[in-house]
């Protein structure tokens, strides 16, 4: 305490205030503020409470999948616009030209530690990773893939829930996804789900709850209900850890609580114990 | 259908919000014999929200599950406005597996506003609940039909949706987000929820247009809303054809269907390079 006072007060002193040019990342669980390079160094971890901050799907597959192993799949599906609704095209395309993707989901086929896998990533800069027709169709075909060559799924989930601009039909991806990975249950293949920043709403109550084995990235923030929409039902605040990992652990909904950086060695032993042992990945054309 | 439904979704939204509307409860001694309502999730309790329970349709067992709304204030705090809690949904997941093993067919009534929103309802894992019904139901060796008999508010509603065949009362509308919501994201202004209403496309007809439903049901001939021993006889008549048409079908097939009738939903382009 003394110490960090003493620190404000050289700080002060020697008029080392935060430069305002430097890009800094405001942790939203604790609140410290850290430059953006540093954070970068860091693997987007907060220096203070830990909380794992998000990554771009390029990112995560980069420290996931082993190096050169991934190979996308279904990477041409872009959302039409079935309700037509207001401004909803503009937003797709914009976002596209912003992020360098066609939607909120990467998937495709990798080597973990040299373990097979079909590998899910989305990405929650494209419209809070909202799902959609598109994303909805893409998981289901990476869950009918993996089923029929006998494969495991690693899911890495993100989302804000339903795409609402795609009405009715995104609330029905909900069903399919959940078909598809019931489907691949019945193959007797493992799914591990990875759950990281934020998953809520209808990815929720779909395919990420549905792992064989979950997974969560410390304090990030896991549930089905919206925060606010729950604190104006109750008209009362809610604890800060409400509906983090640690709170989902705690409640039996996440098996474990990994960091990043134990990830990957994580789950190729994981793939293992369920016998998917190493070998190389076939050439496919 | 015989004959067009002129009301617009606002229309529809305000008739199925009257309190006057038929519920559950109406319907059950009008549509069905012999019925028996089975408590609780066998773990934390009895979710007054989603009723179960067995009873003959037209002389055949069937299982039927449904969320309950209430007409005054006992009845919908004793269905929580039919907003289901997680044990709700555990509920429904026990009676369908029963009506596995005894090979009864399982009738699906869906009226929410949509799943609740608590923290008991976090607590008790409400994104679980609803994911594993989806999962289970997808894969239930009986046959499963589903009729929307007011509002089809999202999540809780589609957990209660996974069927061979979906109906919808033709004022029932079905629903991603709540017209309120649609309306505070679209323009940030709740109180546009009737424009909203119609941006959405929620009504019976377009649940037909995107073949997410594959039947109307009529409520009255002459129009007059919330014509109960109308729209009884109507349900009972498509139920009892559905669920026969259904029955006779080889199980195996009937899964492949149920599978294919969600798997095709969705609009997409794909370019091939
Ligand atoms: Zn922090």
């Amino acid at each position: 305490m003394l110490e960090d006072l003493f620190k404000t007060v050289t700080k002060r002193f020697n008029g080392d205030e935060p430069d305002p040019a430097v890009p800094m990342f405001k942790c939203p669980r604790c609140g410290t503020s850290t430059p953006q390079q540093k954070m970068a160094e860091l693997g987007k971890i907060c220096p203070n409470c830990e909380y794992h901050a998000r990554l771009t799907a390029a990112e995560r597959i980069a420290i996931t999948a082993d190096t050169d192993s991934f190979k996308e799949l279904d990477a041409n599906l872009c959302s039409a616009d079935p309700l037509e609704f207001p401004g909803y095209a503009e937003k797709v395309t914009e976002l596209q030209q912003k992020t360098g993707l066609n939607d909120a989901v990467v998937t495709g086929l990798c080597t973990i530690k040299g373990s097979r896998t079909v590998l899910i990533v989305m990405d929650s800069r494209f419209m809070m990773a909202s799902m959609g027709s598109v994303v909805g169709e893409k998981i289901t075909r990476a869950f009918e893939y993996a089923a029929e060559n006998k494969l495991p799924v690693v899911a890495f989930t993100a989302s804000g829930g339903a795409r609402m601009q795609e009405g009715i039909i995104s609330l029905m991806q909900m069903a399919k996804t959940s078909a598809a990975v019931q489907k691949h249950n019945e193959a007797g293949q493992l799914y591990i789900t990875v759950l990281t920043d934020p998953t809520t709403g209808g990815v929720t109550a779909s395919f990420a709850s549905l792992g064989d084995i979950i997974l969560a990235e410390p304090k990030v923030l896991i549930g089905f209900a919206g925060r606010r929409v729950i604190e104006g039902t109750i008209k009362q605040h809610l604890p800060d850890d409400f509906q983090l990992a640690e709170f989902q652990l705690e409640h039996g909904y996440v098996d474990m609580i990994v960091r990043r950086k134990k990830m990957r060695s994580t789950l190729s032993h994981l793939l293992k114990l369920h016998g998917y042992t190493a070998e190389p990945l076939k050439e496919e054309c | 259908m015989e004959r067009t439904n002129t009301r617009s979704a606002w229309e529809r939204q305000l008739l199925i919000r009257d309190k006057n509307r038929p519920t559950i409860r109406d319907y059950l001694p009008l549509v069905f014999e012999d019925f028996y309502e089975l408590h609780g999730d066998r773990g934390v309790g009895d979710d007054g929200a989603i009723l179960g329970g067995i009873g003959r349709l037209d002389g055949v067992p069937v299982t039927i599950i449904a969320e309950v709304k209430g007409r005054n204030i006992q009845e919908n705090k004793a269905s929580n406005f039919a907003m289901p809690h997680p044990e709700g949904y555990r509920k429904a997941l026990r009676l369908v597996r029963q009506a596995e093993k005894f090979h009864r067919p399982v009738i699906c009534f869906i009226d929410t506003p949509g799943a609740f929103c608590g923290i008991e309802a976090e607590q008790r894992g409400q994104g679980e609940a609803i994911a594993r019904n989806l999962a289970e139901f997808m894969s239930l060796r009986t046959p499963v039909v589903s009729i929307v008999l007011g509002e089809g508010g999202s999540g809780g509603a589609l957990a209660l949706g996974v069927c061979d065949a979906l109906a919808m009362l033709e004022n029932a509308l079905y629903s991603v987000i709540s017209p309120r919501g649609a309306a505070s994201i679209l323009w940030k202004d709740a109180s546009r929820e009737q424009e909203a209403c119609e941006v959405m496309r929620i009504t019976a007809e377009d649940m037909v247009d995107f073949g997410i439903a594959e039947a109307i049901i009529s409520e009255s001939d002459t129009g007059v809303s919330n014509d109960l021993d109308k729209i009884a006889e109507n349900l009972k008549e498509y139920l009892v054809k559905t669920i026969s048409e259904k029955s006779e079908k080889d199980i195996d097939l009937l899964l492949k269907e149920r599978y294919t009738k969600f798997r095709k939903i969705g609009v997409y382009t794909e370019t091939h390079r």
